[in-house]
């Protein structure tokens, strides 16, 4: 019995610590005074301005665009590479695999500093040059989730049906994409966690004017804090519970583990 | 034949890594190697200047430490966790993650705010009568920030693996009179080994190189290699160091992964969750 | 068969479209930077290269509205940083903003265009002493526009601080006000207090000054809250700290947001700056630029600038329309007395410019 108090004790402790500082957040964006400490009554103010902000909605406008773009793209191009890689001898999966890895183990700030230097010697930095550091950095995440769910899939059943007759557009729709749509969907997933969350690798290679909500928030906040932010943190926190629940009925539905 | 033709696909990709993951390691490499166009070590070995290993061992120390509190924070709570029986167990994974959706630099906004002078945390400690402490702009509150930030990479790879752990196992042990602690040191440790081993990357990764939380939480008082770094980049103009001490990194970084990756012996797993 | 198992050739190939559309539309970007930009459909933007919060937004707005160029901003901290991003090459700006210094080094360094005020209709607003005082660094005032004006001193919290303290630099060295005290996070700022209260030049280039001033830093850090540059004045003024090394036109902020906070330029002597706009050489939307230089000049727009910075503005149609109180208000308006006793910043050789940025390292490692 007290083993069980101490459980929960121990888990109320670890949600305070990870919900505390966004409860905390949340209140202050209805607070009607600048004030950190003090309560200025309830307002809805910080709301209005913050969706006339031009710098705050042009940097939503662009994580959306760029998210939702690497996401596609890597998604794309990441389970054609899982495919593929699957269909390959050792020694070349490996090869493959070890420089998938690369990314994903590599330090952000390397990762980031390394293709600043490639942008800059060919181009300007700008939206595209984010763009395509997004979609490199998505696509090994894409890659492994999609990757065990082939393996589980084997590959006779559409050798067979190739065998049998099926085209291969046909074969692919009816045997391999049943089997690998949940680690297509987690891997579609993933990509858009990371490139929401990511600050290091948009902040080298960005240009001028564009800026996601990370480099936007990092320029905010070395020129102190507005009450808009508050209120941006609510929307943004409210956007986030609502598409994960969402997701997460979705799939509790289907049956398919969405987020892993 | 079939196979032949389905590793085409990989084709894209293949140009993929050439492109934007190869080429941008030939191009911070040429850099960390060249000084006035001509080769040398210089750079690289800037890491030996004291000011430069000062910051290297602080960002190791401080990563060490996030890395530690995480391990002991995250595994009694995956333990206790694993015990309950939701409904939805992906319910779990949601409440980790959906701090990650919205972005982090607001979380570290929000401990900025906790932590300050004036903040809640310290009027709280005045009302309280303990009297002001210092929280904000120290090592301790930068480790803190990285706990937070990092605390759902060390979470979901031990929650997956300990989820995967066959219930039957346990049961044979404990029916084999087998007391609770025998059977975490015997059983499940041992099987949540290459989850614990995947956080650990996971959390020290990027504790290590972190550069915007000491940034942000450390009131510039707090000088990592990941800030020596991004300032030669951004403010002294000097890439050739900034890639010198970024190799550096580099090979810390692969360094502590060999030395992780020899305590599990499968060997090759994704480090992904 | 054979066009049925083509299937994933034609995938492949349809993937690799998307990679190389990444290519060309990235390597698109360089095809018109290196023409002359005329027939670029970037034509009608400027990239505007600024300190963070020195420019109203509200401007902008205007300034788009009114000419249908379009405005893309880039911001910075520290003069360094600006030196940095400017030579970097990662992005060609139109017109940049900085400080003294780093226009005369840029001048020097043969990467500033002239301007032609000839064509400008609202020049005259500026004040031609203060244009004046600006020919240090640009001797024949063809390349540059001053912006703003004002001094390095301390903002402190009444409340706290009494103000006969603050005459002093050493002040700042003062172990009561432990973690209260927050520095600026730029290197040449910073030094001028230690440069000072040693009694050296703060444009000294003397090694074992410049050593001096670095021992006198270190042993100040521990009592530093927090080396910060934009948000100091709102942290003075949320009671975070009990002073700071700030820009004067930070402490009017402040002061508008707590009465109880003053500001002082100690009599060692302190750092007056001047803050100008110069257009790049490599620019290729000069003509917009200018236009943009113009429209700061006119005087409802400097007035939107001068009350979101609150810095000394040259501006003397500005000026006219201001009251008694807030010219006479030191912190804006610095007074004769305050500026004998200050010194421009002068831009060093590249070695005293990378041994003060190693002194600095050195004092952010301890």
């Amino acid at each position: 019995m007290v083993k069980k108090a101490v459980q929960r004790f121990y888990l109320a402790v670890i949600f305070l610590f990870l919900y505390l500082p966004i409860l905390v957040l949340i209140v202050l964006s209805f607070n009607n005074s600048k004030s950190r400490v003090v309560w200025g009554g309830f307002t809805l103010k910080w709301y209005a301005s913050c969706f006339t902000d031009e710098t705050i909605m042009s940097a939503f406008t662009t994580t959306l665009q760029i998210t939702i773009a690497a996401a596609v793209l890597s998604t794309f191009i990441g389970t054609l590479a899982a495919i593929g890689i699957h269909a390959m001898k050792k020694r070349n999966k490996a090869i493959m695999l070890g420089a998938t890895n690369i990314p994903l183990l590599n330090a952000d700030i390397v990762t980031g500093i390394s293709m600043m230097l490639l942008f800059v010697r060919f181009t300007n930095l700008g939206f595209v040059t984010v763009l395509i550091a997004h979609i490199t950095f998505n696509i090994p995440y894409v890659i492994l989730n999609v990757l065990p769910k082939l393996s589980e899939a084997g590959r006779s059943t559409y050798e067979a049906a190739l065998d049998l007759g099926a085209s291969p557009l046909y074969a692919f729709y009816k045997i391999t994409w049943p089997e690998i749509r949940s680690g297509v969907f987690s891997g579609f997933l993933m990509a858009v966690t990371m490139s929401l969350d990511d600050f290091s690798i948009t902040f080298f290679t960005k240009g001028a004017g564009v800026n996601t909500l990370s480099t936007m928030l990092y320029t905010e906040l070395r020129k102190g804090i507005r009450p808009e932010l508050y209120a941006l943190s609510t929307i943004l926190f409210l956007l986030a519970f609502l598409l994960l629940l969402v997701m997460n009925i979705h799939s509790d539905r289907t049956g398919t583990a969405a987020v892993r | 034949m079939y196979r032949l033709k389905r590793q085409f696909l990989a084709g894209p990709y293949l140009l993929w890594i050439a492109g934007f993951i190869l080429l941008p390691l030939v191009f911070i490499l040429y850099y960390a190697f060249t000084a006035d166009g001509s080769f040398t070590f210089s750079q690289v070995a800037a890491i030996a200047d004291p000011v430069h290993r000062k910051a290297l061992f602080l960002a190791l120390k401080l990563g060490f430490f996030c890395t530690l509190v995480c391990l002991l924070l995250a595994y009694p709570l995956c333990l206790i966790l694993s015990r309950f029986h939701f409904r939805h167990q992906s319910f779990v994974v949601f409440l980790f993650i959906l701090p990650m959706w919205m972005n982090f630099m607001l979380r570290i906004l929000a401990w900025r705010l906790l932590l300050s002078n004036s903040g809640l945390i310290n009027s709280l400690f005045e009302l309280i009568g303990i009297g002001h402490v210092k929280l904000l702009n120290t090592q301790l509150s930068v480790v803190f920030g990285m706990v937070y930030d990092f605390l759902p990479f060390m979470v979901l790879p031990i929650y997956n693996s300990m989820a995967r752990i066959n219930k039957d196992v346990i049961e044979a042990a404990r029916d084999l009179g087998a007391n609770s602690a025998t059977v975490l040191i015997k059983i499940v440790i041992p099987l949540t080994l290459s989850g614990i081993i995947s956080g650990i990357i996971m959390v020290f990764v990027p504790a290590l190189t972190s550069f915007v939380i000491s940034d942000l939480l450390g009131g510039g008082k707090v000088l990592l290699i990941g800030n020596v770094i991004e300032q030669e980049f951004m403010q002294g103009m000097n890439w050739h160091l900034g890639s010198g001490l970024s190799v550096v990194l580099m090979i810390f970084v692969v360094v502590s992964m060999a030395l992780l990756n020899t305590f599990e012996k499968e060997g090759g797993s994704a480090a992904v969750w | 068969m054979l066009k049925k198992a083509n299937l994933p050739a034609r995938l492949s190939l349809l993937s690799a479209a998307t990679a190389l559309c990444c290519f060309a539309a990235a390597c698109g970007q360089t095809g018109n930077d290196s023409e002359t930009g005329a027939a670029s459909k970037e034509d009608n933007t400027l990239v505007v290269l600024n300190y963070g919060k020195y420019l109203d937004p509200s401007v902008i707005r205007m300034f788009e509205e009114e000419t249908g160029i379009d405005i893309k901003l880039e911001e910075y901290e520290s003069p360094e940083e600006m030196y940095t991003k400017f030579t970097s090459g990662s992005i060609r700006y139109d017109v940049v903003c900085t400080s003294d210094y780093m226009v005369e080094r840029l001048i020097s360094e043969g990467a500033v265009a002239e301007i032609d005020f000839s064509g400008f209709e609202y020049y005259e607003n500026l004040n031609p002493e203060i244009i004046r005082s600006a020919q240090i660094y640009d001797p024949e005032s063809k390349y540059s526009m001053p912006y703003f004006y004002g001094t390095l001193g301390i903002l402190y919290d009444t409340n706290l601080v009494p103000a006969e303290a603050t005459e002093s630099w050493s002040i700042l060295w003062d172990e009561t006000y432990a973690d209260s005290i927050i520095m600026q996070n730029s290197v040449r700022d910073t030094f001028v207090p230690a440069l000072r209260l040693l009694d050296y030049d703060i444009n000294t280039e003397d090694q074992g000054q410049m050593e001096e001033a670095a021992a006198l830093l270190i042993e100040q850090k521990p009592i530093v809250y927090a080396y910060y540059v934009d948000e100091t004045a709102d942290e003075v003024a949320a009671g975070n700290a009990a002073m700071a090394l700030v820009y004067s036109g930070e402490a009017a902020y402040a002061a508008e947001l707590n009465e109880d906070l003053a500001y002082t330029v100690p009599k060692e002597g302190s750092n007056l700056w001047i803050d100008s706009w110069f257009i790049p050489k490599n620019s290729a939307q000069k003509e917009n630029a200018q236009t943009f230089l113009d429209f700061l000049c006119r005087e409802d727009v400097a007035m939107v600038n001068f009350e979101y910075v609150w810095y000394g503005t040259p501006n003397l149609k500005v000026m006219e329309q201001l009251d008694e109180e807030t010219l006479a208000d030191a912190t804006i308006f610095p007074t004769e007395e305050i500026l004998s006793n200050c010194v421009v910043f002068k831009q060093f050789s590249q070695d005293t410019t990378d041994r003060y940025n190693y002194l600095w390292k050195m004092l952010k490692s301890e």
